[in-house]
C-alpha cells in the first residue's frame, strides 16, 4: 500500500478530469491519493487546441496542459491507454481493460462526450473519421498528405475547424451542412452568411441546406451523395455533426442517467461516493458542450469534496472563437422576439458585424463577427443583468466608447474597472481575481502567470489583457515583457512569431502577412509596415517586391531628410578612401545644387546638406558619372567601413587594414539590415579606426585578425565582444558575412547588434559562427545569395527615372499671380 | 472650369498609401494623400509639431505618421492623435470622374 490516504480514482484523463484534480489540489493537496485512468495513451492535453494542431499552427507539445512532471510532482498515478471498463459499486472497485483492479474511496467520472455519427449508409467505410482526439487528427493529417478531396459533414464549430485545417493542409474541401446557415446555434443569419462568404473566398465549398443520403465507395470512401442527387467525390469524410455525453460506463454501473450522468450541485451522482464532471453530466436538466461551464463545475466539485461547498448553479455560456482564423463571438439569446430591440453595426470594409439584443434595459444576447474585442464585456453585462439604459446609445461601439473614451486611452484603468469575477482567459476559465491572486502569490511576469493560473497559456488572445493586469497589480514594479512584446499595437504576435510565420506559411507580401496573422488594423502602422517589409525581403531575397510606402522616408528617398525638409546626400567612399576626381565631382555638385554645408562624417565620408527633393535624381546622376554610388547613409543597412591606413603607410601597422576594409565594404554594401550597421578595421591594437564601438570590428595583429562584435557608440556606449581570432583575410571576410546574416535573420527590426548580442548572449553567437563551421558556411552563402539581389545602386536607378513621382510635385500652378487674379 | 474646384490631375498619379505635393502661393505646399481604400485627403504639408513634410510620412488607415518625429496626424481632421496636440489645416479635395479636384480658393490663394 502506497499510503493510507483515501484513494480518489478519476476515470478520464481529459480536460475535465485533470482540471477537477487541479482544483482539488489547489484547495487541499493532502486529502487524497489520486489515480487517473485515461483511454488515450498520452498525457493531458487541451482538446480545444486540436484545431490549431490540425492547421499546423501548434505542435502536440504546445497543447499539453499537464506534462509527465505534473503527475509526478503531485504523486498522481497516471494509467494511460488503459480505459476503465467496469465499476463494482458494492466493493468499491474499478476494473480496467487490462484486467487491473483498483479499490476506490471516491470515484470521479469524467468521460466527456463522443462524436455523434449519423447512421447513413456507408458510415462505417474506412475513411470516415470524427474530430475528437489526437488519433483523429493523425488520421486527417495522413489523408491530407495524400491530397485530394475531403468532405466535412457538419457546419458547426468543429466541422469548420476541421475544414479549415484540411484546407490549409492542401485538400480541396467541401462542407455539407443541413441547416440554412453555418453555426446556427452560435450565430445569427447575417453573421453566418458573412462567415460562409469568407470561407468560400478561401477556396472552400460550402453547401448549406444539404442533407447527406449516403457515403459510397468500394472498400473505402469514394464520395458523398446528397438527397438532392448531388455527388461529391472525397477520399475522406469527416463527421462533425455533434457530440453526445459518454454515459456508457455510468449506465452499466447503474447510476441515474438522463441525457447525461445526473449530478447535484456538488457534482455528486446518485451514488454518494461517485462524482461526475464535464460534458458527460446533466445538471438541472442541462448538458454542456463548451469549455467554460466545465471550469465552473470543477470549482464546485472541488469545493464540495475538500472545502466549503459552493454549489454549482449552472452556466450561462458564451462562445468566443476563431473559426478558421475569423473572429466570432456569441452569447445569450439572439433569436429576437417580443420586446427585444436589436442594435446592429456593420462595417463592410473591415468585414465587421456586431449585433446586441436588449430587452427591458438588459443585454440578453450578442453576436460579433470580425471584431470580438468587446465580447467579454458584453458577456459580463449579460451575466450580471446590468441595466444598460444609460449607455444604450454607445453600447454597440464597445466598452471603450461606452465608458466615455477614457478607457481606451488608458488600458490600465480599464483593467482596474473590471470585476474580480470577470473572465480574462476563455480557454482556461481564469478570472481577473484569479490572475490577481496569482500575481499576489509571486508571479511577476507573463510566463509566471501562465504557469501559475494558466491565463493566456492556450490561444494567447488574452495576452494583452493579462499584461495590463500585471501592470495594474504591480505598478512601476512591473518590468514589462520585453522578451515577448508584440510587434506593435496592430498584432499580438511577437517579432519572432511573425518571422516564423512568414517562413512557415510562405507569406510573400505585406497584406498577406496581415491577413494570415489577423492584423487588427487595415494596413498596419508606421512601426509594423517597415518591419514587415524588412522581414519579407530577408526571408525571400530572390522574390521580394519592394513596397516603397512601407519604407521610412529616408529609405524611400535614398537620402536623409533634415529638419527643414531638405535632404543630405552621402556618396560611398570605399574604406574611407577617395580620389581628387571624386572630390572635384563632389565640389561641383555642392556648388551646382547649392549644398549649404559640406560636412566630414564620423564614418570617413562627405555629406552634402540642403539638397531639395526635386534635385536628388540629378545630383545622383552627376555623382554616378564620377563613379560614385549611394553610401546608404540613410538606411537600416551597411553604412560605412572605417579604416586606418594600416601596414601600407603606418609604421605600427600589422596588416593591410585599408585593403581589408575596402574588400569588406565591397562584399557588404547594399545589404538591408534590421538597423544600421557599421564596420571598422584597425591596423594595430592602437585601434585608430575605433573598431571596438562598431557592429563588426577587426583589429589586425601580427598573427592575424581579431574579430569583434556588438559595439555601439550611440546613446548606450558599448564596447565590442571578442568573437574570435582568425589568421587570414578570407576568414575575416567569411566570419563577417556569416555574422551579418545571423543578425539579419534573427534580430528584431530596429535592434542594433549591441542589444541583440546582449539578449541572445555572446555564447550563442560564438556557437553559431565560430563553433558550427557548417552553419557558418550556410549563413555566409545565404548572405552572398541575398547580396546578388541587393547590390544595385539605387541612385543610378532613380537617376534613370525610376519612381520619378517621388521627386516631383503632382501639379504646379503657374503663374500664381495671373490665375489667382481672375 | 469650375468655380469651386481645381483639377490637378488623374487620381492614379497618387500611389495608394502615399502622397504627392502641390506647391501653392507663398511657398507652402499642399500634401494630397491616398489611403488603401482609395479615399483622397489633403492637408497643408506641415506637421503642427516642427513643420515636417507630412507628404513623406507613412500613411496607414486614415492617418499619416510624420517622418521627423513620428507624430500621427488624422487625414480627416488634421488633428494630432494620441498624446500630442496640434492641428494642421485640412484642404477640401475630392475625386470626380477619376480626377483629383482641390478646393480652388485654398489652392490659388495660398494656404496660410
Amino acid at each position: 500500500m502506497m499510503s493510507n490516504k483515501p484513494h480518489l480514482i478519476v476515470i478520464g484523463n481529459g480536460m475535465a478530469g485533470c482540471r477537477a484534480v487541479e482544483e482539488i489540489l489547489a484547495r487541499d493537496g493532502d486529502t487524497f491519493r489520486i489515480s487517473i485512468f485515461g483511454a488515450e495513451p498520452r498525457v493531458n492535453y487541451n482538446r480545444i487546441m486540436l484545431s490549431p494542431l490540425l492547421a499546423g499552427e501548434k505542435s502536440f507539445e504546445d497543447i499539453i496542459i499537464n506534462g509527465h512532471d505534473w503527475y509526478q510532482d503531485n504523486q498522481i498515478d497516471l494509467v494511460s491507454g488503459d480505459p476503465v471498463v467496469a465499476v463494482d459499486r458494492a466493493n468499491k472497485t474499478i476494473t480496467a481493460a487490462s484486467g487491473r483492479v483498483e479499490h476506490y474511496d471516491k470515484l470521479l467520472i469524467a468521460t466527456g462526450s463522443d462524436p455523434f455519427i449519423i447512421p447513413v449508409p456507408g458510415h462505417k467505410l474506412p475513411g470516415v473519421i470524427t474530430f475528437r482526439d489526437m488519433d483523429d487528427v493523425g488520421a486527417m493529417l495522413e489523408a491530407a498528405n495524400r491530397g485530394g478531396d475531403a468532405v466535412v459533414i457538419g457546419g458547426g464549430l468543429l466541422g469548420l475547424e476541421a475544414a479549415h485545417g484540411l484546407s490549409l493542409r492542401g485538400m480541396k474541401v467541401t462542407v455539407i451542412h443541413l441547416m440554412p446557415t453555418l453555426m446556427e446555434r452560435q450565430l445569427d443569419e447575417a453573421a453566418g452568411w458573412l462567415l460562409k462568404s469568407a470561407l468560400e473566398s478561401r477556396g472552400q465549398t460550402i453547401l448549406t441546406g444539404a442533407d447527406t443520403a449516403e457515403i459510397y465507395g468500394d472498400g473505402k470512401v469514394e464520395g458523398v451523395r446528397l438527397k438532392d442527387g448531388r455527388d461529391i467525390p472525397a477520399t475522406i469524410v469527416v463527421m462533425a455533426v455533434g457530440i453526445r455525453p459518454n454515459t456508457k460506463l455510468a449506465k452499466e454501473t447503474g447510476l441515474a442517467v438522463g441525457r447525461g450522468i445526473q449530478v447535484d450541485d456538488d457534482m455528486v451522482t446518485s451514488d454518494a461516493d461517485i462524482l461526475a464532471v464535464g460534458e458527460c453530466v446533466e445538471h438541472d436538466g442541462n448538458v454542456y458542450g463548451l469549455v467554460a461551464p466545465l471550469w465552473d463545475m470543477c470549482r464546485s466539485l472541488a469545493a464540495g469534496l475538500v472545502a466549503e461547498p459552493n454549489g454549482y448553479r449552472g452556466s450561462v455560456t458564451s462562445t468566443k472563437l476563431k473559426v478558421a482564423g475569423l473572429d466570432v463571438f456569441s452569447a445569450g439569446d439572439f433569436s429576437g422576439g417580443e420586446g427585444c430591440e436589436d442594435i446592429v453595426l456593420r462595417d463592410a470594409t473591415r468585414g465587421v458585424y456586431k449585433r446586441v439584443i436588449v430587452k427591458d434595459d438588459r443585454l440578453v444576447g450578442a453576436v460579433l463577427y470580425g471584431d470580438t474585442a468587446d465580447g467579454n464585456w458584453y458577456f459580463d453585462l449579460l451575466k450580471k443583468e446590468e441595466d444598460v439604459s444609460s449607455i444604450r446609445d454607445a453600447l454597440i461601439f464597445g466598452q471603450a466608447f461606452a465608458s466615455g473614451g477614457g478607457l481606451s486611452a488608458n488600458p490600465i484603468e480599464a483593467v482596474a474597472g473590471m470585476a474580480d469575477d470577470a473572465e480574462v482567459c476563455g480557454c482556461n476559465g481564469v478570472t481577473k481575481g484569479q490572475v490577481m491572486a496569482c500575481i499576489g502569490g509571486g508571479a511577476t511576469s507573463l510566463d509566471a502567470v501562465r504557469a501559475g493560473c494558466k491565463a493566456s497559456a492556450s490561444c494567447g488572445s488574452c495576452t494583452g489583457l493579462v499584461e495590463n493586469i500585471l501592470a495594474f497589480a504591480m505598478g512601476d514594479d512591473y518590468a514589462g515583457e520585453r522578451e515577448n512584446k508584440p510587434m506593435c499595437k496592430c498584432t499580438s504576435f511577437t517579432h519572432e512569431d511573425v518571422r516564423k510565420a512568414i517562413i512557415d506559411k510562405e507569406l510573400k507580401v505585406i497584406p498577406q502577412v496581415m491577413q494570415a496573422l489577423s492584423w487588427s488594423t487595415p494596413d498596419g502602422c508606421s512601426s509594423c509596415r517597415p518591419a514587415l517589409n524588412y522581414y519579407l525581403l530577408c526571408a525571400w531575397p530572390g522574390e521580394h517586391e519592394e513596397d516603397p510606402q512601407s519604407r521610412f522616408v529616408n529609405e524611400r528617398m535614398h537620402a536623409n531628410i533634415q529638419k527643414d525638409g531638405t535632404y543630405s546626400v552621402v556618396p560611398r567612399m570605399w574604406g574611407g578612401v577617395t580620389t581628387p576626381n571624386e572630390l572635384r565631382a563632389i565640389a561641383d555638385a555642392a556648388d551646382k545644387y547649392n549644398a549649404r554645408m559640406v560636412k566630414v562624417t564620423g564614418g570617413q565620408r562627405l555629406d552634402l546638406f540642403g539638397i531639395k527633393k526635386e534635385d536628388l535624381p540629378s545630383i545622383w546622376a552627376d555623382l554616378n558619372a564620377a563613379g560614385m554610388v549611394s553610401g546608404h547613409a540613410y538606411g537600416k543597412a551597411l553604412r560605412t567601413v572605417k579604416t586606418c591606413v594600416g601596414s601600407e603607410w603606418c609604421r605600427f601597422g600589422t596588416q593591410d587594414s585599408t585593403g581589408l576594409g575596402i574588400k569588406l565594404e565591397h562584399m557588404t554594401w547594399g545589404s538591408w539590415m534590421p538597423h544600421k550597421f557599421k564596420i571598422a578595421v584597425s591596423g594595430c591594437p592602437r585601434n585608430c579606426a575605433e573598431a571596438t564601438i562598431k557592429d563588426f570590428g577587426v583589429i589586425c595583429v601580427d598573427s592575424g585578425y581579431e574579430l569583434l562584435i556588438g559595439g555601439n557608440g550611440g546613446i548606450h556606449l558599448r564596447g565590442t565582444d571578442l568573437l574570435c581570432k582568425v589568421s587570414t583575410e578570407q576568414e575575416a571576410m567569411d566570419y563577417c558575412a556569416a555574422f551579418i546574416q545571423l543578425y539579419r535573420e534573427e534580430a528584431r527590426y530596429l535592434d542594433r547588434t549591441a542589444p541583440w548580442v546582449e539578449r541572445v548572449g555572446l555564447d550563442y553567437v560564438k556557437q553559431r559562427i565560430v563553433e558550427d563551421a557548417t552553419g557558418r558556411e550556410a549563413l555566409r552563402s545565404r548572405f552572398l545569395y541575398a547580396q546578388s539581389f541587393l547590390q544595385i545602386d539605387p541612385w543610378a536607378e532613380r537617376a534613370a527615372g525610376k519612381e520619378a513621382h517621388l521627386h516631383q510635385h503632382i501639379a504646379e500652378i503657374r503663374p500664381f499671380a495671373v490665375v489667382g487674379g481672375h | 472650369m469650375n468655380a469651386e474646384w481645381l483639377d490637378i490631375g488623374p487620381v492614379d498619379q497618387l500611389p495608394a498609401l502615399g502622397a504627392r505635393t502641390l506647391p501653392v502661393q507663398g511657398g507652402e505646399e499642399i500634401a494630397i494623400f491616398r489611403t488603401a481604400n482609395g479615399s483622397v485627403y489633403a492637408l497643408v504639408n506641415k506637421c503642427p509639431h516642427k513643420h515636417g513634410p507630412l507628404s513623406q510620412g507613412i500613411v496607414h488607415d486614415t492617418t499619416v505618421t510624420c517622418p521627423l518625429h513620428n507624430w500621427r496626424i488624422s487625414l480627416i481632421t488634421g488633428e494630432a492623435l494620441g498624446e500630442d496636440e496640434g492641428c494642421v489645416p485640412v484642404i477640401p479635395v475630392k475625386i470626380d470622374g477619376g480626377r483629383i479636384l482641390i478646393g480652388r480658393a485654398a489652392a490659388l490663394a495660398g494656404v496660410m
